[in-house]
């Protein structure tokens, strides 16, 4: 989905694992380009073997659609995860797509029913905020989208290290769905969606009323609207829409909505009450809002009734189907209407009629006239511009990607986005990859004794505040430990080496050599009184470790020699030491 | 210690023993106390590990302990505290020497230093959380000793450094409560803890548990809260949290800034990343709105609150929070409220729709949009839109505080409440129709907006439509084709919902009086006349003919020119409607014909006074006549009760005042020909019809006071004593009839004992006004008291007659207002022949719909009885949800009630009316009473000697047609 709409399909690497999100068809090709290419995961060796599990966000087809080939056809046999309701209905969809491949164009090498089944034999499903251990070390976790029912964005954690992936998401809620939530997490790589990059909508409440009027003024004109719609998602929403205001206005026209499909999938949004918005989910004790009062299912037959009448049907773009079917027949009449809810994919009839074309040129080189009202209302549920900028907002991503949109809207999106939150963003093309760097903290062992011997020096530890210690790093068998040198020489098996400074002083001083020793050792112990000063009986002065030795200057008998040497660990004192010396002795009153 | 501590205890139990002895019958309660503290201590002692030590604890906490023994109590369980080693027994004691200290009269300063004390050796940090909570009790029971807070304060301090999260949140809750709130103060004392508890706290601000910086916070708003002036420097800081990862510590941060917008809403803050300068309570705002938009909805709903009472705010800023630019594919789009106002403003009709009249209009210069706007961009048009219906509410009620402060916002926001009327949960559209009825007075609606307000029209909830037509009775209506469309609007919903009636009328009654001009052009066309054709008559009991002649008479009123347009027949429905529905057709000045009404409504206003002042000197006269002869007085009496309940009835506002005092009058009266010195002298055979109608008066005394007393609101408790006084009287009545006609002494002992309990009861309830009743009955009983308790019944008879004789009649002091409550029982209206059938034994419900009015806690006294034909009566109490509040002293009832019966063979009627619950318990008298005396009289008086139950009907009968039919079988 790199720079376009349609086939999402991305690979993350993170950490050493390799997880693909998302596995979609797109719809505006029918040949091999429809689906993604596999190749590009590895030339040779199995997918399994690569790959750590897949992600599906939701259930559209521009996101699973490539499923059943990737999983049974290409072959991958690890995990696929994918939110419960995504799960229950994606192999509707799925089996609708293959039908409509197969049986109407009659095209062979795709894949049968069975193995839709047998790919959702391999779909583990997860919960919204169920962190999902993957293996040892990735996990993965759902948040809520909105856009669809069942739709998640994910968030994928490999140590420290994190990706969230939003699929398509909506940050305004609607009739039947909430908005896009997500909490601080923070990661590293932030993969949004960006549709509408360089949209911003306005209020839901004036497109719904707009849409309502719409509608009404057709219907009491006696005309007939043609609502194209995907199945599932849209459809929904018009749907409790046009049903309570129906209900509250007690119109009569009837509402269809084409059959088959949409019942097997109004059945389980009543089940998954708990993944629609607040009012469906309060009103549910007393009456499911998915049971609809005044919509009907439709019949072929009733295209040529006459009077008004609302009818919903699918595909949304236009392109085959029912809908296109309708359209053909009420396209003569200027009473009628066509209202397109959604975005249309270049080449499809919608898009023709939406960028102005009345004259259509059909199959079978019949030209069709195009004189009924044609209105688009923008109910596509993916967050606008604003939207988008509010989840990276809240999510606080350190780069962010941009994917499922058109280059020239990301380009401007990605530069509000580097201006706005000072983040790095990229956009890459399909097939092209993008490289993150993370700057990720590495988890080490310690050994307790170190710990307490560290701890017990300074101030006492705040569990939360950064601490220096001094110890050795043990890269070993793949672990990292931190361990005291003893220890580590121990383990190593090497010897310990010393490393010692020495350092000469000169200091003009006429008399004895022990007599100036004398005088340093006195003064070094009035300067430090804290530290153990001892004249040893060789002649030689100590401070702690560190040894000073006076010789007379081999020249000049006036000039006395004074060697310091210390040992690395006292680097401090001794370079304090010498300082202390270089500045001479005092005049002693002796 | 702990031995010194345990030889205190055992001084103390000693003391108290010896106490016992002494007084032994006066204060009984004490007797319980020694052993209270004893057992605790041989619980203790007894107990052999921690898990029993605790059972004990719990067991102790829960009964009461007495505040004098609460110091004993103390002392031991310190010296449990100091030898347990087990930290959750420690923890308990803890507690309870919080909850100890909490008791009342109980002075903890003698117990703190040992409290403080506890804390050094203290090494769990749940206790020490628990002991610091327990000296926050003590701190706040003891307000007035700056010396123990600052000590408090300072061992706060001290334990601010400590590693538990638990323990940092206490003591900064200490702080916040306890702190020194004056400056002043905090210099004289000089020691370390006085340094500026506001940097204290506000280090805190950086904690790095999200809990302690919330009490951080917290404590700086109690401290705020105590009248702390907060330095301005903490802004810049509580700006920071803002971005706090946690929402408990952005909403308190959201709240903290709010608090210092509004103490420096003038001082001016620099914006960063530019070196321009702004006002603190327009930054403040603009990061509020930004919260509008935060990912928890705690915070949003908190957000979105307080940026209702910020009203200092700029209106470039304020007027920001409703802007969002629209773009499409980097095209300026405009917004279809922008459109509508435009299609407007061209004058242009709402024909149908224009093609792509939304197609996007200029190319946007790409640097120029800002896509998060750090300001206070589109924050209600988010709020307005949000997920959660709370953060919605919210922003609906901002919308309404910031609107009613400003009207160029309120026109503004205007469309955004329109909209609101659509939303999916009743609540939101409910609370917005409510707030755009409170700043109606700064608005006119436009045609497009009016179309979607009254669309709403047809919703069918009822609250909705009826707040939809108290809000239409306020709006300002631009066009006339705006009042054509909202009379069509009303009558469809009139005829969708018949039982909107009354609002529908209420509402265009308002409608057409605001809109004379509006209306003129329309009257042709909605009474459908015609020039040269007469039209037929419509029907005049269609409600839908009645609402549009209500919009045109009230439009005519001040509009001379309209009943020149009118035809015959709406003269004469004029006059029918005058009559029947006179609280919705205003008088009019009619050409050609005698101004039936005119002297009554424009005079209204100067009369007010006179019949004030009449009603006050007609009192007068009755209370200065005291010592006419009988005959004199039960003349003027009448009189006077006549004056009033015709003054009643003439004035409205005075209807109140003058039943009231009519009925006191009327109690008065009733007395007095009781006590007519002849009805008494005859001979006790001759005497029973005499003896019925004192009896009978006494009686009727006492059902009128009780009127009195419940009925009506605003009456004081200088009325209240006066309404018992009277009570007293008669019942001292009726123990004197009784006495007369009964033989044998017995029955009279308890009625005497009885009747000087309650003189006895008045006097303690009624104290302090006692010396305003010089010379009245019980004032002169009282005298006699000493001598009554003594005396045989026969004696107290006699000498309760010839006080009340005696006694001279009470002044009637009037309240400023006072207001009789009324029911009307709106459904079923009681007209209708069609017997409701329903099969025997089961039930069948019956819709009734009443407004109250002047009734105060009407879901506690208001009650619906049904009566049967067979005399059963049923009572039925009203759900307190459905009692709806309109307006002050207005209440309405929508309820259900339901109706069995076994079998009749005829349809019948059945009574239903609204009766008011009283209890004497519940009445203003007692409730003045101290606690302690109250106990004490109940347990000397029967329970049922207080609390008289009763209930009186204050609403006309309404009759229902029912009939049971038998099952079939």
């Amino acid at each position: 989905a790199g720079q376009d709409v349609g086939r999402s399909c991305i690979l993350v690497s993170i950490a050493g694992k390799n997880v693909m999100l998302d596995c979609g068809m797109h719809m505006g090709y029918n040949d091999d380009r429809r689906f993604p290419d596999f190749s590009y995961i590895t030339q040779n060796g199995r997918l399994t073997d690569f790959l750590d599990c897949v992600i599906i966000s939701h259930f559209h087809l521009d996101h699973c659609g490539a499923l059943p080939y990737f999983s049974e056809m290409v072959g991958y046999d690890g995990p696929i995860y994918m939110t419960h309701p995504t799960k229950a209905i994606c192999p509707i969809l799925l089996e609708d797509y293959r039908k409509i491949t197969v049986d109407k164009k009659g095209e062979t090498n795709f894949f049968t029913s069975q193995m839709i089944k047998d790919c959702m034999k391999k779909v583990v499903a997860v919960h919204l905020h169920q962190t999902v251990q993957v293996d040892e070390e990735l996990e993965i976790k759902a948040y809520y989208a909105g856009h669809v029912l069942g739709a998640a964005m994910f968030q994928i954690k490999v140590g420290c290290e994190s990706v969230v992936y939003t699929g398509d998401y909506n940050m305004t809620p609607d009739r039947h769905l909430g908005a896009a939530w997500i909490d601080k997490c923070r990661p590293d790589l932030l993969i949004s969606e960006s549709t509408y990059a360089t949209t911003i909508r306005d209020s839901k409440r004036c497109r719904e009323r707009d849409f309502l009027k719409k509608v009404h003024e057709t219907v009491e004109r006696g005309g007939k609207v043609l609502i194209p719609v995907f199945a599932l998602g849209r459809a929904q929403e018009l749907c409790i829409l046009l049903e309570t205001f129906w209900e509250r206005m007690n119109l009569k026209a009837p509402i269809y909505f084409s059959t088959g499909l949409t019942e097997k999938a109004n059945h389980y949004y009543k089940l998954f009450i708990t993944w629609t918005n607040q009012k469906i989910r309060k009103t549910f004790v007393q009456r499911n809002m998915f049971e609809f009062k005044h919509i009907k299912a439709f019949d072929r037959a009733f295209a040529d009734n006459p009077g008004p009448m609302v009818v919903f049907a699918t595909p949304g773009m236009l392109h085959a189907g029912q809908s296109l079917q309708i359209f053909r027949k009420w396209a003569g009449n200027e009473k009628n209407m066509v209202i397109m809810p959604g975005y249309c994919v270049q080449g499809t009839v919608g898009h023709k009629i939406l960028s102005g074309q009345r004259k259509l040129e059909m199959e079978g080189r019949q030209i069709l006239e195009v004189k009924m009202q044609v209105e688009y209302m923008s109910f596509s549920a993916h967050a606008d511009a604003k939207g988008i900028m509010q989840l990276i907002r809240q999510a606080e991503p350190r780069n962010v990607l941009l994917v499922h949109g058109e280059a020239k809207k990301m380009e401007f999106l990605k530069q509000k986005i580097e201006q706005e939150f000072h983040v790095n963003c990229y956009m890459p093309a399909n097939g092209e990859t993008t490289t993150i760097l993370t700057n990720p903290s590495i988890p080490v062992d310690i050994s307790l004794g170190l710990l307490k011997r560290e701890a017990a020096i300074g101030p006492v530890p705040d569990a939360k505040k950064p601490k220096l210690m001094h110890g050795t790093l043990l890269m070993k068998d793949n672990s990292f430990r931190l361990v005291s040198p003893e220890q580590a020489l121990k383990e190593l098996g090497l010897a310990e080496h010393q490393l010692r400074f020495t350092c000469r002083v000169h200091i003009q001083d006429p008399r004895k050599e022990h007599e100036t020793v004398l005088r340093v050792y006195n003064h070094l112990k009035g300067v430090l009184k804290d530290y153990s000063v001892q004249h040893l009986p060789d002649g030689s002065i100590t401070v702690e470790s560190i040894l000073i030795q006076a010789t007379a200057h081999s020249e000049d008998q006036g000039t006395k020699v004074l060697l310091v040497s210390w040992t690395y660990q006292d680097e401090e004192l001794g370079s304090y030491l010498t300082s202390l010396l270089k500045k001479g002795l005092p005049q002693s009153t002796a | 210690m702990a031995a010194h501590l345990k030889k205190r205890v055992y001084e103390e139990f000693t003391k108290v023993v010896q106490q016992q002895h002494e007084d032994l019958s006066t204060k009984k309660l004490r007797l319980t106390k020694p052993s209270k503290s004893a057992a605790l201590h041989v619980d203790l002692c007894k107990a052999t590990s921690p898990a029993d030590a605790l059972q004990y604890l719990l067991q102790f906490a829960r009964k009461p302990v007495e505040v004098e023994s609460v110091e004993g109590v103390v002392r031991i369980l310190l010296e449990h505290y100091y030898k347990e080693n087990d930290a959750s027994v420690r923890l308990k004691i803890a507690s309870l020497l919080g909850l100890l200290s909490k008791t009342a009269g109980f002075s903890p300063d003698c117990i703190m230093d040992d409290a403080i004390n506890t804390l050094q050796n203290e090494k769990s940090h749940q206790v020490l959380a628990q002991l610091l909570d327990t000296l926050l009790v003590i701190g706040t029971k003891l307000p007035d000793n700056p010396s123990v807070r600052m000590r408090l304060v300072e061992v706060a301090c001290k334990h601010l450094t400590d590693s538990s999260h638990g323990v940092r949140n206490k003591c900064l809750q200490l702080i916040g409560c306890l702190g020194p709130v004056e400056k002043g103060v905090a210099k004289e004392t000089e020691s370390q803890a006085a340094k500026d508890v506001q940097k204290i706290i506000g280090d805190h601000f950086n904690d790095q548990d999200p809990r302690v910086r919330t009490a951080a916070i917290k404590a700086m708003l109690q401290l705020h809260e105590r009248g702390l002036k907060l330095q301005q420097a903490i802004y810049s800081q509580a700006c920071k949290l803002l971005a706090d990862d946690y929402e408990q510590v952005r909403s308190a941060a959201v709240q903290l800034i709010w608090v210092l917008s509004q103490l420096y809403p003038e001082s001016i803050v620099p914006i960063p990343s530019s070196n321009e300068e702004i006002r603190l309570v327009d930054d403040a705002f603009g990061k509020i709105c930004h919260m509008v938009s935060d990912g928890s909805w705690v915070v949003r709903v908190q957000a979105a609150k307080l940026l209702g009472s910020m009203q200092q705010v700029s209106s470039h800023f304020l007027e920001q929070t409703l802007d969002k630019k629209l773009m499409s594919d980097l095209r300026r789009k405009r917004t279809a409220h922008e459109r509508a106002k435009e299609l407007y403003s061209s004058g242009e009709f709402s024909s149908g729709r224009k093609w792509g009249d939304d197609a996007p209009k200029e190319e946007i210069d790409t640097g120029a949009v800002n896509l998060i706007e750090s300001g206070a961009c589109g924050a209600f048009v988010h709020g307005l839109e949000d997920e959660m219906y709370e953060v919605r509410i919210a922003a609906v009620e901002a919308l309404c505080m910031l609107a009613q402060s400003s009207p160029s916002f309120a026109e503004k926001c205007l469309d955004f409440l329109v909209d609101m009327f659509n939303d999916e949960i009743e609540e939101v559209r409910l609370q917005s129709i409510h707030t755009m009825r409170k700043i109606s007075h700064n608005i006119t609606l436009r045609e497009d907006q009016l179309d979607t307000v009254l669309a709403v029209l047809e919703d069918s909830s009822r609250d909705i439509r009826e707040a939809l037509h108290e809000l239409l009775c306020c709006t300002n209506v631009s066009t006339k084709e705006g009042i054509h469309l909202a009379l069509v609007e009303l009558l469809k919903n009139l005829t969708k919902y018949p039982t909107d009636r009354e609002s529908i009328w209420k509402c265009l009654k308002f409608l057409g009086s605001r809109h004379p001009t509006l209306v003129l052009p329309l009257v042709p066309e909605l009474l459908s006349t015609h020039p040269f054709f007469d039209t037929p008559e419509p029907d005049m009991d269609d409600p839908a003919y009645i609402a549009v002649l209500v919009l045109i008479f009230n439009a005519a009123k001040s509009c001379p020119t309209m009943p020149a347009l009118f035809s015959d027949h709406t003269f004469r429905h004029y006059a029918y409607l005058r009559d029947s529905l006179s609280h919705l057709v205003p008088p009019l000045r009619l050409p050609g014909r005698k101004l039936v009404s005119s002297p009554v409504s424009p005079s209204i206003t100067p009369h007010e006074d006179p019949s004030q002042q009449f009603l006050h000197q007609s009192l007068e006269r009755v209370y200065n006549l005291q010592h006419l002869d009988p005959q004199g007085i039960q003349e003027l009496l009448e009189f006077t009760i006549r004056d009033l309940q015709r003054l009643g009835e003439l004035q409205s506002e005075l209807a109140g005042m003058a039943d009231f005092t009519a009925t006191y009058l009327q109690c008065q009266l009733l007395l007095i020909k009781a006590l007519q010195e002849k009805l008494w002298n005859v001979a006790a055979p001759l005497y029973l019809k005499q003896n019925a109608l004192a009896s009978a008066a006494a009686k009727q005394i006492l059902e009128e006071t009780y009127k009195m007393e419940f009925m009506y609101s605003g009456v004081e408790s200088r009325q209240v004593v006066i309404i018992h006084h009277m009570r007293l009287q008669a019942k001292a009545l009726q123990l004197i009839v009784t006495a007369r006609t009964t033989r044998g002494v017995e029955p009279l002992f308890g009625m005497c004992e009885k009747f000087l309990q309650e003189v006895d009861s008045f006097q303690r309830c009624f104290i302090s006004e006692l010396p305003h009743m010089q010379g009245s009955f019980v004032d002169k009983l009282l005298d006699l008291m000493p001598r009554l308790v003594t005396s045989k019944p026969s004696e107290v008879v006699k000498i309760l007659q010839t006080t009340l004789r005696q006694s001279t009649f009470l002044h009637l002091p009037l309240p400023e207002q006072l207001h009789r409550a009324t029911a009307n029982i709106i459904e079923p209206t009681g007209e209708s022949d069609n017997p409701l059938r329903f099969t025997s034994g089961l039930v069948v419900a019956l819709d009734v719909d009443a407004t109250l009015e002047h009734v105060q806690d009407p879901q506690g006294t208001v009650k619906v009885q049904v009566l049967y034909p067979d005399g059963q009566a049923q009572l039925i109490h009203p759900k307190p949800a459905d009692f709806r509040n309109p307006g002050p002293g207005r209440h309405r009832l929508i309820t259900q009630v339901y109706l069995s019966h076994t079998a009749w063979t005829e349809p019948c009627q059945i009574e239903v009316r609204l009766l008011l619950a009283y209890n004497s318990n519940r009445s203003k008298a007692s409730a003045r009473i101290p606690k302690s005396t109250w106990s004490e009289s109940l347990d000397a008086l029967p329970p049922s000697e207080n609390g008289i139950e009763g209930t009186i009907p204050f609403s006309k009968p309404v009759k229902v047609y029912i009939m049971p039919k038998p099952a079939r079988r």
